[in-house]
């Protein structure tokens, strides 16, 4: 496992031009441009990948692994993320799909879509019986769960302690593979086919979960042309191989997650801008009466991943045709053994943005950072690298950087001391 | 090294949309300060409420907060009608905002009672037609 905060949003310091798009966008201030490169502070930052989207030099990338992996293992299990249903014009049944994933590789494949009806399952049992900790944040996005830990301690006990859909789909399919295969569990390779990085980094260093059983993961954007050309064979075939029904292929958009509780009681907010804004809403107590807060970083939900290649809102619009015809849910608790898995970790707040080591420190710095404010020209310029003054102020104190990376600081200082050269030049005369 | 934080808000009257900027403003710096999250929440909460019957009653008005290693004050200041009946105003339920505020579903009553039960001391001192001035004292402990 990787450190606790491993990042897969990374850069390409060749493609970085050291504009401020990034460092504009950035929703928690991870990103500086020191030196003409952007620099992403890994503390702060949560993958949602908004830096990805906006960089018009595509210096800003998702560390994944490539279609190659699957040769890794003797036998590989594709976990496909149901925003994958999205991609395709026209799809009427999601088994063409997974038919199209095993002919270009995949030795079987397993539907992230059924592990999260039964996710659905064991959350609806969940909330009924904790009545006490409503209202519930849905943890399935990974951004919003790394927002939470680092911003929002008191929200930390709403978080819904149920392992994501992707990971039990990967705990689900490993133990089918072993037992059909009879392999060791190490010749196995698990892959997920994923919209997002911030799930990439949910895979390498999982918060709630001790160990997660995806080995691999993949963008859909790197699958969806390889599958493209196998549709058409595909839809030929027979084979049945999904497991899920409209709950399930739901939870690819926004409000998925939230129908699959069977309330009226929630809302689903997607976008991280507004994610933030319901966070700080729900922190101040400004609705206390919901039963449910579905939250998605991405805009539309999964289907708005960075690592998708379709509109989010027409592939939310394919999924909502594909669900048309689906029973309600394929895969139901009842039938089989199987159970949502709780989280065997707490999260633990991380107070990664404290200015000092304790808190009379802390306002001493922030006494200096008020006043530091004062003195900037308060335009938000991004000239010095910083997105805003206010933040620029912050480094200061942190001691990252100097008050003459401001330029229009720098300006005055140098006026002044021209001003200074002629007065002595003067006197000189 | 200072160990005193002073700083200063105005309420501006009638504007719901940016009602809870004060309050969200010192909730954040609250948290780079490394103030313990229970801590913050109470400031937060009784702070917001504070400032919200500010623009519901009293045409808005200044908030001064002051921090410090110990705790945390906040004085709200209005040049309001002033609170007839202090005690009928701490009643949960009790309020006397108009239909058009409950309409965007404020004027539940909730306001001074919460800013009593989020504070650890409160003070409020007020005078028809005058204006009014709520102390509150939240404890870092």
């Amino acid at each position: 496992m990787e450190g606790p905060f491993f990042n897969s949003v990374q850069l390409d310091k060749e493609r970085c031009k050291g504009c401020i798009n990034c460092i504009k966008r950035c929703p928690t201030q991870a990103i500086r441009v020191r030196n003409g490169k952007a620099v992403i502070t890994k503390e702060f930052c949560i993958d949602c990948g908004e830096c990805i989207r906006i960089c018009p030099h595509h210096a800003k990338l998702a560390v994944y692994d490539s279609l190659e992996v699957i040769k890794n293992y003797e036998y590989a299990v594709a976990l496909p993320a149901p925003s994958l249903y999205g991609q395709f014009n026209n799809l009427d049944d999601v088994n063409i799909v997974l038919r199209a994933l095993k002919e270009i590789g995949f030795d079987d494949v397993f539907e992230v879509s059924a592990a999260a009806e039964i996710v659905s399952a064991t959350s609806r049992e969940y909330v009924e019986a904790h009545p006490e900790k409503k209202p519930f944040i849905s943890s399935a996005c990974p951004s919003v769960v790394r927002l939470i830990r680092v911003r929002f301690p008191n929200l930390i006990e709403h978080l819904l302690p149920i392992a994501a859909p992707v990971d039990l789909a990967a705990k689900i399919a490993r133990e089918r593979a072993i037992e059909k295969t009879g392999l060791p569990s190490e010749k196995i390779g698990i892959i997920f086919i994923s919209p997002c990085p911030a799930k990439v980094s949910a895979a390498k260093s999982p918060l709630g979960l001790d160990f997660t059983n995806i080995d691999a993961v993949v963008a859909i954007k790197d699958v969806y042309p390889v599958l493209l050309s196998h549709m058409k064979n595909a839809a030929q075939g027979y084979e049945e191989l999904s497991f899920s029904g409209k709950i399930g292929v739901g939870w690819g958009g926004s409000g998925g997650e939230a129908g699959g509780l069977l309330t009226d009681s929630y809302l689903a907010a997607d976008g991280i801008e507004n994610v933030i804004r319901v966070l700080e809403d729900l922190e101040d107590q400004k609705f206390s009466s919901l039963d449910f807060i579905e939250l998605n970083a991405c805009s539309g939900g999964c289907v708005g991943g960075v690592l998708t290649v379709e509109n989010p809102y027409v592939a939310k619009a394919k999924l909502k045709k594909l669900r048309k015809y689906l029973p309600v849910a394929k895969f139901h608790q009842g039938d089989t053994e199987l159970h949502g898995e709780y989280w065997d970790t707490k999260i633990e707040y991380q107070p990664v943005f404290k200015l000092g080591s304790d808190v009379k420190e802390s306002i001493a710095l922030m006494a200096r950072v008020e006043e530091l404010c004062e003195k900037f020209p308060g335009l938000d310029c991004g000239s010095c690298g910083a997105p805003t003054c206010k933040a620029l102020a912050e480094d200061i104190v942190r001691g990252v950087a100097r008050e003459s990376d401001c330029v229009h600081l720098l300006r005055q200082y140098i006026h002044k001391l021209s001003d200074e050269i002629s007065m002595l030049d003067n006197k000189k005369e | 090294m200072t160990d005193t934080i002073k700083l200063k808000y105005i309420v501006s009257p009638d504007d719901f949309t940016r009602a809870g900027e004060a309050s969200s403003d010192v909730k954040g710096k609250l948290k780079k300060m490394g103030i313990p999250p229970e801590i913050v929440r109470k400031v937060a909460i009784a702070m917001y409420e504070g400032e919200i019957n500010m623009v519901i009653h009293a045409n808005g008005g200044t908030i001064d907060v002051e921090i410090t290693p110990s705790e945390i004050t906040m004085v709200l200041a209005d040049t309001g009608p002033g609170i007839k009946d202090i005690e009928q105003a701490m009643q949960e339920g009790f309020s006397t905002a108009p239909d058009n505020v409950r309409s965007l579903g404020f004027g539940a009553g909730m306001g001074l009672p919460n800013m009593k039960k989020y504070s650890d001391e409160m003070d409020i001192q007020t005078q028809i037609g005058v204006g009014t001035t709520v102390t509150m004292k939240v404890y870092i402990k």
